[in-house]
């Protein structure tokens, strides 16, 4: 129909400049490469790059599993509240991890007493491990949720069925979950390699000199401190192929969900007791314990320091919240009419350009951006609306996943309705989409700001001195081993994350009381 | 007068022709085994589905192309006629001003409108406070505000119970009255089809035959209905 065709047009064009920001970024890196000769410390940050991807994605996944299977055959309190904050780590900022991170393990810390005390050798957080560690503490929660999906999709009857032939627990897996992980484990493993592809903060902090740099580390040094615009571009070129083969690799798997993990309530089979029920115990206690116990480092570390905050935390708060609004209302519109877009028509190409920021990662882009806008004026000037930019595109593939289903819903409902009164496109937005779809872009705002509040990506690429948001201001705290001034701003950080989360989701409820 | 003019719908293997019309005012009742196409029949006179073949026209004007909402009809679907987070008066203001500005006019003729359809002093309600009888009055009310001289009727008192539907029918049969509207109705109830209906046509085997009278197509089943009929 020949309205129909006219009413896409915003979601196209929308598809187009996104299309446009990432391939162009990308091919202004290539351009800008002087030759393709990779360097032996290159090389040297490729190999480090996959090797911390690979080990994060592995460890993730494979100590999601008796984790995952716990939580889903047993029933304790606080279960609910466990499977709940398994979501957090995905919004916590990189650099309060790595703080409470560096409480535990590092120098001084609680495990290197416990190892000094049982005479055994000191270790490092810096390096291969830390990056690792630190890549492990923020996915296997996330693998976790992914995987106890997956174990909730398994029908109750089939359990049922199972208990009542007799099987053993060893039969029930090898005919029930073994199917299933074996199904899920693959998309999850890709996830969240992709995730750690991208590393920067972590490897900032953590990474160890030349030895273990990841890519994107060495795109901001050579940016940032040896002003090799030809070799950060060669880096750069190099990082989007390996993303984006990943991701073309990705499309063919079943990519598992995660963010919806439901708490089953359902479920009502019996739980195999004896030594299991002990080693499930086990399983809960230790992921608890590896989760919670840096974030309690961190607040009782930093609780001290709020007396005696430093200075210029302030200026660098009003920035990063400025950021975070702006580029959390810019990717929710951009997510909501491409959702849009994408549930009227059947145009896969709004859905490709959706997915496709995948593909890029911070670095990379801002490395394009960085090279488009030299010509014409000093980078710095532009750091903040940068920033947004660069934010709000990466998080559009999350909003979008999560807008999308909604959206589908609501045209399947009214979208004959709204067609047969002749509603004008205005009016369907103020009072059909937008209250409809309250709930969903007020809780996908709330993640987009929080994501955006803890990020610690561009920023550091284009920030002038003083130019600091909140995370890059902690991240330069704790080079100079300011530790305790860096925890109390690191629980300033987190508070405003889940305070901008809280308000967004809160608005978005309230204003879909139907 | 609302003609189609050798009609064929075509969907994968589903295939309907019709070739009649039907006059301003009259009312239609479409009866058929499930499946038969008679939803589908409504989707395309609504603009929802374009004909592979021939043509829908009102008063001589070919309505391809012409976007649902601008077609002289209003359409009642099985269900979703209201939107659920709007208030009744909100839902009534959506036919008269597709931008919901209401002069205060329009405001008292939604007041008027409800309290005909016995809604009085509802309009603050939601739908989802309403009983199912009470939402189907409400999206007639829209149609009566609406005033379009079609109105089609996608079976939307299917799932009332017998006193609630015979209520609807006759306040149907008064916004039909009042706005002059020709009216096509699908319905699976025979008697639906006896006590509104001047003419039915009956939707069978892949064609939508010419409407005829109700009473003498059933004093005289053909073969399909028959079967229908059971």
């Amino acid at each position: 129909m020949a309205s129909r065709a006219v009413e896409i047009s915003p979601a196209f064009g929308l598809s187009l400049a996104i299309a446009a920001l990432i391939l162009g970024s990308a091919a202004m890196v290539a351009a800008r490469a002087e030759s393709f000769a990779l360097a032996a410390q290159d090389w040297q940050a490729l190999r480090f790059t996959v090797l911390q991807a690979s080990l994060s994605a592995a460890t993730s996944s494979l100590l999601a599993i008796p984790v995952a299977r716990a939580l889903f055959r047993r029933r304790f309190p606080w279960r609910g509240m466990l499977i709940r904050l398994l979501a957090a780590p995905f919004v916590l900022p990189v650099v309060v991890a790595v703080m409470g991170l560096l409480t535990v393990f590092g120098r001084g810390g609680p495990v290197n007493g416990a190892l000094a005390w049982l005479g055994l050798p000191e270790v490092s957080i810096f390096g291969l491990h830390g990056v690792v560690l630190a890549n492990v503490f923020f996915n296997m929660p996330l693998a976790t949720r992914m995987l106890l999906h997956g174990w909730q999709s398994i029908p109750v009857e089939r359990f049922r069925l199972a208990q009542s032939l007799g099987l053993p627990p060893s039969a029930q897996f090898r005919h029930l979950e073994a199917p299933m992980l074996r199904a899920q484990l693959p998309g999850i493993f890709a996830v969240i390699l992709l995730i750690c592809l991208a590393s920067f903060a972590i490897a900032l902090m953590l990474g160890g000199g030349p030895k273990a740099s990841t890519l994107e580390l060495a795109i901001y040094q050579s940016l940032r401190f040896e002003f090799d615009l030809g070799r950060a571009a060669l880096l750069a070129a190099v990082q989007f192929a390996l993303c984006a083969a990943i991701t073309l690799a990705a499309l063919g798997l079943t990519l598992p969900q995660g963010f919806g993990a439901g708490l089953g309530r359902r479920m009502a089979i019996a739980a195999p007791t004896g030594w299991r029920r002990g080693a499930d115990g086990l399983a809960i206690a230790a992921a608890a314990l590896f989760l919670f116990t840096p974030l309690l480092a961190v607040v009782s570390k930093g609780l001290p320091g709020l007396a005696a905050l430093p200075n210029g935390l302030w200026p660098a708060v009003l920035r990063s919240v400025l950021v975070a609004v702006v580029s959390a209302l810019l990717a929710t519109s951009a997510a909501l009419i491409l959702a849009v877009g994408a549930a009227r028509g059947k145009i896969r190409v709004i859905e490709l350009a959706a997915m496709l920021p995948l593909a890029a990662s911070s670095l990379v882009l801002g490395t394009g951006l960085f090279l488009m806008v030299r010509p014409f004026v000093t980078p710095e000037t532009l750091a903040l609306p940068i920033t947004v930019l660069v934010n709000a595109t990466l998080t559009l593939p999350y909003l979008f996943r999560l807008l999308l289903p909604e959206a589908r819903q609501l045209e399947a409902d009214y979208g004959r309705l709204t067609a047969s009164l002749g509603l004008p496109r205005r009016t369907i937005l103020r009072f059909v989409t937008l209250p409809r779809l309250a709930r969903p872009l007020g809780y996908g705002a709330g993640l987009a700001a929080a994501l955006s509040m803890g990020d610690l990506g561009v920023i550091a690429l284009f920030a002038g001195d003083g130019g600091a948001t909140l995370p890059l201001f902690v991240q330069h705290l704790i080079g100079a081993y300011r530790l305790q001034q860096a925890a109390a701003a690191s629980l300033i950080l987190v508070a405003i994350s889940f305070a901008l989360f809280w308000a967004f989701d809160r608005l978005g409820s309230h204003y879909a009381d139907a | 007068m609302l003609t189609l003019e050798r009609v064929v719908l075509q969907q994968d293997d589903f295939r309907l022709t019709a070739d009649w019309q039907v006059a301003a005012g009259e009312r239609v009742a479409l009866i058929g085994p499930s499946g038969a196409g008679k939803s589908t029949l409504l989707m395309a006179l609504a603009g929802f589905l374009a004909p592979a073949q021939g043509h829908v026209l009102w008063q001589g004007r070919d309505l391809a192309g012409v976007s649902a909402g601008d077609r002289p009809l209003t359409i009642l679907f099985q269900d979703q006629n209201l939107f659920p987070h709007l208030t009744l008066a909100q839902n009534l203001g959506l036919g008269l001003s597709p931008t919901l500005r209401l002069t205060p006019a329009q405001g008292a003729q939604i007041e008027t409108t409800l309290n005909q359809v016995g809604l009085k002093g509802l309009a603050a309600r939601k739908p989802g406070q309403l009983s199912g009888g009470q939402q189907g009055r409400a999206a007639l009310a829209r149609a009566l505000l609406r005033a379009r001289p079609v109105l089609l009727l996608d079976e939307p008192f299917a799932a009332l119970g017998p006193a609630l539907k015979a209520e609807m029918l006759d306040l149907l049969d008064e916004v039909a009255t009042v706005t002059g509207a020709a009216v096509l109705m699908v319905t699976h109830d025979p008697s639906d089809a006896k006590r509104f209906a001047g003419k039915t046509v009956l939707v069978a085997d892949g064609v939508a035959q010419a409407p005829v009278v109700t009473a003498e197509l059933f004093a005289n089943p053909p073969q399909a209905l028959k079967e229908y009929l059971g």
